[in-house]
């Protein structure tokens, strides 16, 4: 077997584990698909007159508006279940286990990252599922869910980056959780739950830059109006500096790791 | 022990309850930072609704221009959900560790055990229902008035009580931290699913009876009224029946669970 081959396999099975491990705890899982849903749920009952605000998106429904905005959310809080997961690992010394095994460390972040991205990818669907069950159009149809769910899955991996960086870095679950309000924050600096125009300033012109903003608006996009190349580059983009910042970051917390042990 | 067994059983229960009360405060004192999680989350939900969804008052109907003052109370009461249901996640821990094993032998009344737990909780939802509501006047919510303020504290720290009482049953039943979420989910559900984000003939018709029926709406308008307009009895009444209902149908459920444990 080639040496792509047997990574390839760590990786599948680090990646497993990571899900399996989410899956198995209600308290990994519930941040990542029952806040967003109930979020999702009080938001479009509670603020759904905001449809007939002038100036708000031609859209069917503010159910299918926040549609991004839940996606957006889960996956963010899947990056952030699986640092405090990975941070576990260091805690309880399987990840000193894993070091010493004859396997490349990237494969021990690579496989943890496939676990958080396969969250994300189960929360693209689960939300989807829903807007469909709750009579939101994607208007783009299967080529549009498609982008939304791959823009989702590819997010869930950079962020996760970014959280499997810090947990690097820490060593300690409790600092992870404690970027939980950080999350929000970020969240609600970006377009996720409001078109940008209508928000209140200084929220609109933070939300204006916010890199997640361009990455809903990608996902959102396909949902409520037709596939453009233009908010899918941004998109992109945005998801590929994402990835970058994290590569970055994890690569010298793994060193830092190495060193202290 | 000896002192304690000397007192009536009236004083010797309300010495109980405070020895609950001042160890709750020994562990916020001790270890501050378990506080600010509590104190964030409804800050910042506050600030997010708010830059988020401030355009909502340009809507048609809506009953304030401020949305700040609409918001802020309901930021105030979720700040006390997030205490009382952390009241039900150190109750689980406190079971996880056998501390509520100890106490259960003593001879001391179940319903003080709970109590104890609940009104620490009451207390504690002051601080960040003090500090959301310092954000809310700085960034231009209307002051609510004496009794607006009063009745809006009261109805924070009774809110923390009946989410303490939900919290410490789930506590019970579980008898794991893994229970927490549900705990969070509950309380942050039922006072969502009110007039949280706009007045009720706003809502979406779902959400609308949902809130029609949802107890909670009564104590969002009454700890809003003094935000929003004048304080009047007929805003207040309703909420405090509300409360008091919660309160002894959770309460009553919570001490069945904790009889259950002891058995």
């Amino acid at each position: 077997m080639s040496d792509l081959a047997v990574n390839a396999r760590v990786v599948r099975g680090l990646g497993m584990r990571s899900l399996r491990q989410t899956l198995r705890r209600p308290q990994l899982m519930a941040p990542i698909l029952v806040f967003p849903t109930l979020l999702l749920a009080i938001q479009t009952g509670g603020a759904g007159g905001a449809v007939d605000l002038p100036g708000f998106p031609p859209v069917q429904s503010f159910l299918q508006f926040m549609l991004a905005g839940a996606m957006m959310q889960s996956l963010m809080l899947a990056g952030n279940s699986g640092g405090i997961a990975l941070a576990v690992d260091i805690e309880m010394g399987f990840t000193d286990r894993l070091f010493a095994a004859p396997i490349p460390r990237y494969a021990i972040v690579l496989g943890r990252l496939a676990g958080t991205a396969a969250l994300g990818f189960l929360a693209a669907l689960w939300f989807l599922a829903i807007g469909l069950v709750f009579g939101a159009e994607i208007h783009s149809g299967v080529p549009g869910a498609l982008i939304a769910i791959a823009l989702v899955t590819a997010t869930a991996m950079a962020v996760g980056g970014i959280g499997a960086a810090i947990a690097l870095r820490t060593g300690s679950a409790s600092v992870v959780q404690g970027l939980f309000p950080l999350v929000l924050v970020l969240l609600f600096l970006s377009s996720a739950f409001f078109p940008n125009d209508l928000m209140i300033q200084p929220a609109r012109t933070i939300a204006e830059y916010n890199p997640l903003s361009f990455i809903v608006e990608g996902i959102r996009d396909p949902i409520i109006s037709g596939i453009s190349a233009s908010e899918l580059l941004d998109a992109v983009l945005a998801i590929a500096g994402i990835v970058a910042l994290g590569l970055l970051l994890s690569a010298r917390a793994l060193r830092h790791r190495l060193r202290v042990g | 022990m000896e002192a304690a067994a000397a007192l009536p059983q009236w004083r010797a229960n309300l010495a109980a309850i405070a020895a609950l009360m001042a160890r709750a405060k020994n562990e916020l004192l001790r270890v501050p930072g378990a506080a600010i999680p509590g104190v964030l989350a409804p800050t910042i939900f506050f600030l997010g609704l708010n830059g988020v969804f401030g355009a909502l008052t340009d809507l048609r109907g809506f009953s304030t221009g401020s949305y700040e003052s609409f918001v802020v109370p309901v930021s105030m009461l979720q700040g006390a959900g997030f205490t009382g249901a952390a009241a039900g996640v150190n109750l689980a821990r406190d079971m996880e560790q056998g501390w509520v094993d100890r106490l259960l032998v003593s001879p001391t009344p179940r319903w003080v055990l709970l109590a104890g737990n609940v009104l620490a909780a009451s207390a504690r939802a002051l601080i960040p229902a003090a500090f959301v509501l310092t954000v809310g006047l700085l960034l231009g919510a209307s002051w609510p008035g004496l009794a607006g303020l009063l009745i809006a504290f009261f109805m924070v720290c009774a809110m923390a009580a009946v989410a303490a009482c939900w919290g410490s049953m789930l506590a019970l039943r579980f008898k794991s931290q893994s229970a927490a979420p549900l705990m969070q989910a509950g309380t942050m559900a039922v006072i969502l699913t009110t007039t949280a984000y706009a007045p009720l003939a706003l809502l979406q018709p779902w959400m609308k009876s949902v809130a029609e029926v949802n107890p909670v709406t009564e104590v969002v308008e009454a700890a809003r009224q003094g935000f929003v307009g004048s304080v009047t009895w007929a805003e207040t009444w309703p909420g405090v029946v509300a409360l008091l209902a919660l309160l002894a149908l959770l309460g009553a459920l919570a001490l069945r669970e904790m009889r259950r444990t002891a058995r």
